[in-house]
């Protein structure tokens, strides 16, 4: 085995998804065959080959410090389930 | 038992860009809640981040000020976690590759030396704001996406501090450097500059560090001392009864100058960072990094050494001028119009920082004496034009009123007098009214001649040539 019932819960719970005891049963096979065929990769001697952080051959893209501006209040707030004045709403958070 | 306490400080400095890190909008602060969003910030689907390359430019700056060496090839990394300021739900930093590393500053605690490391710089993004704001019936949080996105520099110290005063020390200093870059405005309390700690206690001579606790929400240097303080006893009472430190974030709360802990983020410390796919390496030239250096400002240190050796003032004197850029700025700027540093550095120590502070503590550079007039003022008396005494009369009201010293002088008729015979005709008055003291002194009580210069100098309403004034009682007294 690849990875164990406990690890997929403790991912799960990293993502917040709440998985019944057979969805875990069902994920932790699956997950196990997807890691076990990407093992074959640790065949390949990648002695001295810098690790791909990126799979396009590009670098340096930046823009300049200047304001293109914003969308407005209104166009930011129009998906959000819950609002209050011009803030995003959220369940209370105590810190 | 004694113990040696260990500090370790985590900087975010929010950078005085104009725009955010990875889109176009503005960074002003104060404005209406997500007024200054879009859907990069906003974290919305397929939205795509491009670096600000000024956030590159300022963190070379930084890091070339604290000596650290520069990453020629940066990567992006996500840091994931859920938290309802994080749109995303990922934090866009950087992991394995910081743009900055192995750097230190000089610090220097009841005058002792020491170097404090700098392990690591990296470039980052701010999360939103929590509020919870007075809107009646909303006792929900309240999300404020306007600083999303706004570029950070996490600057990481070694654990390096053994005290309070040592981390102070260490966080002023580099708040010095950040405000000299100019890449940083070091607004403590609007959150521009903020500090964590890591404190932990060790035995006093073991090298094995004890567990640490983490201490956040601290903006201000008094809260840090406070914060530290605190936490050093809470570590030291839970030692002495032989428990254990646990290792966890605690929040500073000013209102009881004590810690407590931050319950349940502890899990969520698994933050699986990956090289961010958006966004590609930025490879750092050695032109780009000479270019920068050779446009860094002359630092503080720097400074304070060359007004010793060029200048001749003393350590108190340099380091005083040296604290902000614009006050060593104003102080440079009149001494070459005025090329006497001593009589400038005390004027700008003295009338100048007095009549800010009185002002509502105006920042230097809104003086309403600029450099210029305050050259102006300082010749006037060189000349013996007006008195010392006068020229601070003079320059309240310059301060008052922004007009030239020539124009006040002339105005209020505050020319200094120097011609001999009509100071000899106060200096008489003075003596014929005063007979009694005249006798005294000419009796041994030389102390009164103190009172005489006292009396010339109020019959002439402080206009006399004190040189001319002490001649002349001089020479009437022992006559």
């Amino acid at each position: 085995m690849k990875i164990t019932r406990e690890q997929v819960e403790h991912v799960a719970r990293l993502a917040r998804l709440e998985l019944s005891e057979a969805e875990l049963d069902t994920f932790t096979g699956q997950m196990d065959s997807i890691l076990s065929y990407v093992e074959k990769l640790n065949a390949l001697d990648t002695e001295g080959i810098v690790p791909t952080s990126h799979a396009v051959p590009m670098e340096n893209a930046f823009r300049a410090d200047e304001a293109t501006g914003s969308i407005g209040v209104e166009a930011a707030l129009a998906n959000a389930p819950l609002r209050a004045e011009s803030f995003f709403r959220v369940p209370k958070v105590i810190e | 038992m004694k113990y040696q306490v260990v500090i370790g400080l985590e900087v975010h400095t929010q950078l005085t860009t104009n725009t955010k890190i990875f889109c176009g909008c503005s960074t002003r602060f104060g404005a209406e809640p997500n007024s200054q969003t879009c859907p990069v910030c906003l974290g919305l689907p397929g939205a795509l981040p491009v670096l600000n390359r000024q956030v590159v430019e300022y963190a070379i700056r930084a890091g070339l000020a604290t000596n650290c060496s520069i990453t020629k090839r940066n990567v992006f990394a996500r840091k994931n976690y859920f938290y309802p300021d994080l749109p995303k739900g990922y934090q866009i930093s950087q992991f394995d590759l910081p743009i900055c590393q192995h750097g230190h500053l000089d610090i220097e605690v009841e005058g002792e030396k020491k170097r404090i490391g700098i392990t690591r710089i990296h470039m980052e993004e701010d999360a939103g704001k929590l509020v919870h704001a007075d809107i009646p019936g909303v006792d929900d949080s309240c999300v404020d996406l306007n600083r999303a996105c706004t570029p950070l520099l996490e600057i990481v110290s070694e654990p390096d501090m053994r005290s309070p005063d040592e981390a102070i020390a260490y966080l002023k200093k580099l708040h010095q450097i950040v405000m000299y870059l100019g890449i940083c405005d070091g607004n403590l309390e609007e959150g521009s500059f903020r500090c964590d700690a890591n404190v932990s206690l060790m035995p006093v001579g073991s090298t094995v560090f004890g567990t640490r606790a983490e201490l956040k929400n601290i903006n201000s240097f008094k809260f840090i001392k406070q914060a530290i303080e605190y936490e050093i006893e809470r570590q030291a009472e839970i030692l002495d009864d032989g428990g254990k430190v646990v290792q966890e974030t605690r929040l500073f709360d000013p209102n009881t100058g004590t810690t407590r802990s931050m319950r349940g983020k502890e899990e969520a410390h698994d933050y699986r960072y990956f090289p961010d796919p958006d966004l590609v390496p930025v490879i750092i030239s050695d032109d780009w990094i000479e270019k920068v250096r050779g446009g860094l400002p002359e630092l503080p240190e720097t400074k304070r050494a060359r007004f010793m050796s060029e200048l001749g003032l003393s350590e108190y004197d340099a380091e005083v001028l040296v604290a902000s850029r614009e006050l060593a700025q104003y102080f440079e700027d009149t001494v070459a119009l005025f090329p006497q540093a001593k009589t400038v550095s005390n004027w700008v120590m003295g009338e100048v920082t007095r009549a800010l502070n009185d002002d509502n503590n105006r920042s230097i550079a809104q003086c309403p004496v600029t450099p210029a007039l305050l050259a102006d003022l300082l010749k006037l008396m060189e000349k013996g034009t007006i008195s010392g005494k006068i020229a601070k009369t003079v320059f309240d009201e310059m301060y008052k009123t922004g007009k030239t010293p020539e124009k006040i002088v002339e105005e209020k008729g505050l020319v200094q007098v120097s011609d001999t015979g009509a100071i000899e005709a106060m200096v008489d008055e003075v003596l014929e009214k005063n007979a009694g003291q005249v006798a005294e002194y000419r009796g041994g009580k030389e102390t009164l001649f103190g009172f005489f210069v006292g009396q010339v100098m109020r019959a002439s309403k402080g206009k006399a040539n004190p040189a001319v004034v002490n001649e002349l009682l001089l020479k009437k007294l022992q006559g």
